[in-house]
């Protein structure tokens, strides 16, 4: 089995964000980048199937040169080669050309992203890529298990989950608790070094979105505290003042 | 500008986030017609008109009454170009967002997610999008013909504006490849206030030390009408159902009211409730970083706090 897997490069969750350029970059100073919460979970349940029923994993980003360290964390973590295609990640349509495009080209029996990335949340992109590709795409995937080539998948619906079967090929989006984040061990860390990464340059496409600016939500008023003897005043603040209950 | 707006329904009744999405395509003018798919009740649908709706499509076929994705993308894309619509809106949800990814790519369409206002038209057709996990705002044009928009809750105010509309019955031939992926079953919290769209949430976090004592978090959320909300460690204990977990990597919240109780403040959690318009924090630590992000905040134990906010409450109605 082929797996690809795709991966976003993204501020760690504990980030401040802030922008530069008259708000139309975003200030990367003092951030650390990490592989999306979301695509991690996606890479650790291919490490998983991988180890259960001896798959190849192909990590992917799009992105630029200053990628390369978190796609070889992927590679750490327990995939075998990397493709980046050479470009700035602007917008859904965008990375999912450029996901498609090189999986016409890899044949890959299984596809498995994040269900969005966070940076830009626009959980689109394995909706677009299985459009292109014209097979299944679901999300958000909780649990995901292999028989064959057919596939017996969870998915998140509002207050509860729905159970799904699909054959292979197939692109899912995946969120916990599917499988448990991996951290590299020393020897992952060694391979890695040396695992083949591929840059390829994107596809020109048209996406029809364009950023116009940035901006930050307005500043939190100070927070009014109520004595542990007094929540009939929180109750009245509630209704009179907030007016939220 | 004509638009057409999916509305999804929840045991026939028709979800409030898309009533939301119509209020929201009747803001932006031009016609609206509105489409239901599988299961819905009648009254519900003609009820759509009294939002802004001028006709209201539905999709009555027994394949449709659950959600499959790519069934529905290829409804929504056949009555987008029969409607000769500009502009598909829905609801953001774990359905609306996929199934809206894959009609822009059907149509050609320009796609935005998370689009928390109406779009600026004085020049294109700008909008507005919560990015960063609620730490930001994109604005971005989106310059195709035909544009997908799927909005968060919040996005317009549900109000009525008009009377009941005629529901017209509006058949699509699927192909068997529309139903490659099957669903099996489905299992669901019902009669129950669903966390994305409750207007209040109350959520516990590790200092409610155990499961067998949510009893105090429930009988505060049912006094409120609320839905109850957990931390990531909590789903993670498995002391709460997974889909309770609220913050960046779970269900992000927008209500009126959110109460964190015995719950830290850890940067992702606020992720997930940074939308909501006022957060009541309940924490034994003053330290607790989640009195920053509060508008008002109680120092004192959770297991002392929640009775007595209950008994209050209830004696204010
Ligand atoms: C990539 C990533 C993603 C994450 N995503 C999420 C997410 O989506 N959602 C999420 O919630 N977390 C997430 N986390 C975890 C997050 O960092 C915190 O660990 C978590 O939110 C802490 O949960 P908590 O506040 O319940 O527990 P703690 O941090 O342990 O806080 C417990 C609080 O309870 C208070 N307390 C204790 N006893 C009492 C009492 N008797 N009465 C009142 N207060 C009391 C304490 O003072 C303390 O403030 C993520 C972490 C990472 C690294």
């Amino acid at each position: 089995m082929k797996i690809l897997v795709c991966i976003s490069h993204v501020p760690d969750t504990t980030s401040k964000i802030n922008f530069v350029e008259n708000n139309t970059r975003l200030d990367t100073n003092g951030v650390q980048f990490i592989i999306g919460p979301y695509d991690d979970y996606a890479l650790a349940r291919a490490v998983e199937l991988k180890e259960t029923s001896g798959a190849t994993i192909t990590v992917l980003n799009v992105g630029q040169a200053d990628t390369e360290p978190t796609i070889r964390k992927a590679l750490a973590i327990g995939a075998d080669d990397a493709i980046r295609v050479n470009a700035e990640p602007t917008d859904s349509f965008f990375v999912a050309s450029q996901i498609a495009a090189q999986a016409k080209e890899g044949g890959y029996d299984l596809i498995l992203m994040g269900r969005e990335s966070i940076d830009y949340n626009s959980g689109a992109v394995h909706g677009i890529v299985g459009e292109m590709l014209g097979i299944p795409s679901i999300s958000p995937v909780m649990t995901l298990d292999i028989e064959g080539t057919t596939a017996k998948l969870a998915r998140e619906i509002e207050g509860g989950k729905e159970y799904l079967e699909v054959n292979l090929p197939f692109v899912a989006g995946c969120q916990e608790p599917i499988a448990e984040w991996k951290i590299p061990n020393m020897r992952g860390i060694m391979s890695a070094r040396t695992k083949p990464l591929k840059v390829v340059e994107p596809v020109s496409t048209d996406s029809g979105v364009k950023l116009e600016t940035y901006e930050l939500p307005p500043a939190k008023g100070a927070v009014k505290m109520i004595s542990a003897d007094n929540v009939q005043e929180l109750v009245s603040l509630l209704k009179n003042e907030a007016k939220v209950i | 500008m004509n638009s057409l707006v999916f509305v999804e329904s929840a045991e026939g009744k028709i979800k409030k986030t898309s009533l939301e999405a119509v209020a929201f395509a009747h803001a932006m003018g031009g016609n609206v017609t509105a489409i239901a798919i599988g299961q819905t009740e009648q009254a519900e649908l003609e009820n759509l008109g009294k939002y802004g709706a001028k006709k209201v499509l539905h999709v009555a076929d027994d394949k449709l009454n659950q959600g499959v994705i790519q069934a529905y993308a290829a409804v929504l894309a056949k009555a987008f170009q029969d409607e000769q619509a500009d502009v598909l809106v829905l609801a953001d949800s774990s359905l609306g967002t996929p199934v809206g990814a894959r009609v822009a790519a059907k149509l050609d369409a320009s796609l935005a997610s998370n689009v928390v206002q109406l779009p600026d038209t004085s020049s294109g057709f700008v909008v507005k999008r919560s990015i960063y996990t609620g730490k930001a705002f994109a604005n971005v044009s989106l310059t195709k013909p035909k544009k997908v928009i799927g909005i968060k809750k919040n996005a317009a105010e549900v109000k009525e504006v008009g009377s009941s509309a005629s529901v017209t019955p509006f058949q699509v031939s699927l192909s068997d490849a529309d139903f490659s992926t099957k669903i099996t079953s489905s299992e669901k919290a019902t009669g129950e206030v669903l966390l994305p769209e409750a207007n209040i949430v109350v959520s516990g976090g590790r200092g409610m030390k155990g499961p067998e004592h949510w009893g105090s978090i429930e009988e505060l959320a049912k006094t409120l009408g609320a839905a109850t909300g957990c931390s990531k460690p909590v789903s993670d204990m498995g002391w709460r159902p997974h889909h309770e977990h609220v913050g960046q990597t779970g269900v992000k919240v927008a209500p009126q009211l959110y109460i964190a109780v015995g719950i830290s403040g850890a940067i992702q959690h606020l992720a997930g409730v940074n939308s909501s318009k006022c957060i009541v924090v309940v924490n034994k630590d003053p330290e607790a970083p989640f009195f920053k992000a509060a508008d008002y905040g109680i120092v004192g134990d959770a297991f002392d706090i929640l009775p007595k906010l209950n008994d209050a409450i209830k004696a204010a109605k």
